[in-house]
C-alpha cells in the first residue's frame, strides 16, 4: 500500500458519497421521520464506516445521504476547520464525492459539526449535521434501552429533573456545563450531543435543518427549523450560559464562545475563539475597519 | 434487479405497452429529489418544485414518480388506492422500486393516492407504535392543484409563525381527520401533496386551522 491518499477514486472506485444507494435511501427515510417527530431518536440501520465509531460515523453517514454534487461541505471540530478530524473527514468526502469545501460557515450548505453549533448565524436551507456519541440522555440515569424508550413514549423525564435538582443540593447550580438535555417542541427530551450549553439557545428557532447522527449506537433525530428547544430548568435556577470576564485575545469578541489556551509553562494562557471561521471573520473586519479610519484621518 | 417470477408481473409485461423510463441518473436524480422532499418536510406549507421531470405511467404524476423512485425500496410496502390492477403502474413500480405492494393499508410503509375521492379515513394507515412513533405510514396525496383550494393556515415545527395554504381537491373529513391524527401525536402519519411536478409536505406536527 502507498503512503498517500489516491484522490481520484472519486469516479470509478466507489459509489458516489461511499454510501451505496440502497443504504442511502434508508437513511434518507429516517430523517424525513426525524423532522417529522422533533427530537425523537429514530433507529437506523448504521452501516460500518471506513473511521472509527467515536470519531464521527454518525455523522458521516447523514452527511453521505444529503450530500450532492452541488453542495459545499464545511467540517468542524470544537469550532476549529483545522483539527484531525474535521480535516479528515473534509478529504474523506472531497475523494469519495469530489465535493466542494469550505471552511465559511456563511457560504457551506452543508456544515458536519463535533462539539460546536457555529457562531455565525445559519440561513434557510443549511444542513448542520451533529456527531453524537451518546444520543439518549437519560441512559446515565437508566441503563436499559427497554425502560428508556418506554420513559420517551410516556414522556416520563422526571428522573432528568431530579438529577438536575441533585446539583442545586450539592453545589448550589445546575452543574452541568455541556450535553444539556432540552425539550424539543414541547414533547421529547433530546441530547444535543456534547456542545457547550452556550450553544443550546441556538438549537431553538434556527432557520437551518438540524440533524444527529450517532453511528455507533444506530440513532437519527433532528429539529426542524422555527422549532423550540427548552433547556431543562427551574423556575428559581432559570437556564443560564457559560460567560468570560475577557475577550478574545485575537479578535476582541465579547459574544463568543472562548477556549482557554496556555501558551508556556510558566502558567501564561490565554483565550480565544473556539470557531476559527468566525475568529479569521471577525480579525479581518477589524482590519478593513482600523484601515478605513486610518485613511480618514 | 432482480426478476420477479409472479404472474402479475408476467402478464404486466406481455400484454401492456413498454415499461416507462425511470430516473435517468438514478444517483444524482434520487439526491436531488431527496433534497427536495427534505426542504418540504422541514418547511411544510411551501410548494417545492422538483428540477427533474419524468413520463410517469398512469395515473401518477411527475412529483409522484419521482418520489417513489428517490425513497421507495424493497423495505417499504406499498399500498395504492388504484389497487393492484392497474399492470402499467405495478409493473413500473416493481421493476424500478422492487416494491412490495400490499392490499392492507395498515401494513403500508406508504400509500400513494393518486385521485383524493379515493381517501380512505386516515385511521386506516399505520399510526406508528407507541414506542415506535417512526414506524407509520407516510401517505402520498396526488391533488389537483396546491394552491387553489380553499386556504388553511398552517402553524407549528418548521413554520415561522404560520402559513396559508390552499391545497384544492381533498375529501371534506380530510381536515377533521387531520385533527384526529394531531391528536395522536406522537403517533400519527405524515403526509406529501403532489400536484404536476410539485410537492407539499404536512408532517404530523403541523396544525392546521380554517
Amino acid at each position: 500500500m502507498s503512503g498517500t491518499m489516491n484522490t481520484d477514486l472519486g469516479g470509478d472506485g466507489y459509489n458516489f458519497a461511499f454510501l451505496d444507494e440502497q443504504t442511502k435511501r434508508m437513511i434518507r427515510r429516517t430523517l424525513l421521520k426525524a423532522l417529522s417527530i422533533p427530537g425523537y431518536q429514530v433507529p437506523f440501520g448504521g452501516r460500518e464506516m471506513p473511521l472509527a465509531s467515536g470519531w464521527g460515523t454518525g455523522g458521516l453517514q447523514v452527511t453521505a445521504s444529503v450530500l450532492g454534487p452541488n453542495d459545499r461541505l464545511k467540517v468542524i471540530d470544537q469550532g476549529a476547520d483545522d483539527t484531525t478530524n474535521a480535516v479528515s473527514i473534509r478529504r474523506f468526502f472531497h475523494t469519495v464525492a469530489n465535493v466542494a469545501v469550505t471552511e465559511s460557515t456563511e457560504q457551506a450548505t452543508i456544515i458536519q459539526t463535533r462539539h460546536r453549533v457555529p457562531e455565525a448565524p445559519l440561513k434557510e436551507g443549511q444542513i448542520l449535521v451533529y456527531q453524537v456519541p451518546e444520543p439518549e440522555p437519560l441512559r446515565r440515569l437508566i441503563p436499559r434501552e427497554s425502560e428508556t424508550r418506554k420513559m420517551h413514549a410516556y414522556a416520563e423525564y422526571g428522573t432528568m429533573q431530579v438529577t438536575l435538582y441533585e446539583d442545586i443540593a450539592r453545589f448550589g447550580r445546575i452543574a452541568r456545563t455541556y450535553d444539556y438535555p432540552a425539550i424539543v417542541n414541547g414533547r421529547f427530551l433530546m441530547s444535543p450531543s456534547p456542545i457547550p450549553k452556550f450553544d443550546n439557545p441556538k438549537i431553538a428557532n434556527n432557520p437551518a435543518m438540524q440533524f444527529w447522527g450517532a453511528g455507533r449506537e444506530k440513532r437519527i433525530y433532528a429539529v426542524p427549523p422555527y422549532t423550540t428547544a427548552h433547556s431543562l430548568d427551574f423556575d428559581d435556577h432559570p437556564f443560564e450560559v457559560q460567560s468570560w470576564k475577557g475577550c478574545c485575545a485575537l479578535c476582541g469578541s465579547t459574544m463568543s464562545y472562548l477556549d482557554e489556551v496556555i501558551t508556556d509553562d510558566k502558567g501564561s494562557r490565554m483565550f480565544v475563539c473556539s470557531d476559527t471561521d468566525f475568529c479569521t471573520t471577525h480579525q479581518a473586519k477589524a482590519a478593513a475597519q482600523t484601515k478605513v479610519v486610518g485613511e480618514h484621518s | 434487479m432482480t426478476v420477479r417470477s409472479d404472474t402479475s408481473f408476467r402478464s404486466a409485461v406481455s400484454t401492456d405497452a413498454p415499461l416507462k423510463p425511470g430516473f435517468a441518473d438514478p444517483v444524482f436524480d434520487s439526491q436531488a429529489v431527496f433534497r427536495d422532499l427534505l426542504v418540504a418536510t422541514a418547511y411544510p406549507g411551501r410548494i417545492v418544485s422538483l428540477d427533474r421531470k419524468l413520463t410517469a405511467p398512469r395515473p401518477f404524476s411527475s412529483a409522484t414518480a419521482a418520489l417513489c423512485l428517490s425513497l421507495m425500496d424493497f423495505e417499504t410496502p406499498a399500498w395504492l388506492d388504484t389497487g393492484l390492477d392497474n399492470n402499467e403502474l405495478t409493473a413500473w413500480l416493481r421493476f424500478h422500486c422492487s416494491l412490495p405492494l400490499t392490499k392492507t393499508a395498515a401494513n403500508a410503509r406508504f400509500a400513494i393516492v393518486s385521485d383524493p375521492a379515493n381517501l380512505p379515513p386516515l385511521q386506516a394507515f399505520h399510526q406508528g407504535d407507541v414506542e415506535y412513533p417512526d414506524r407509520s405510514t407516510t401517505l402520498i396525496i396526488q391533488v389537483p392543484s396546491l394552491a387553489d383550494g380553499p386556504a388553511m393556515t398552517w402553524m407549528g415545527p418548521g413554520i415561522n409563525g404560520s402559513i396559508k395554504v390552499g391545497i384544492a381537491g381533498l375529501p371534506p373529513q380530510f381536515w377533521t381527520d387531520w385533527d384526529l391524527n394531531r391528536e395522536l401525536y406522537p403517533r400519527g402519519i405524515d403526509v406529501f401533496f403532489t400536484s404536476g411536478n410539485d410537492l407539499i409536505g404536512l408532517p404530523r406536527t403541523i396544525k392546521v386551522e380554517a
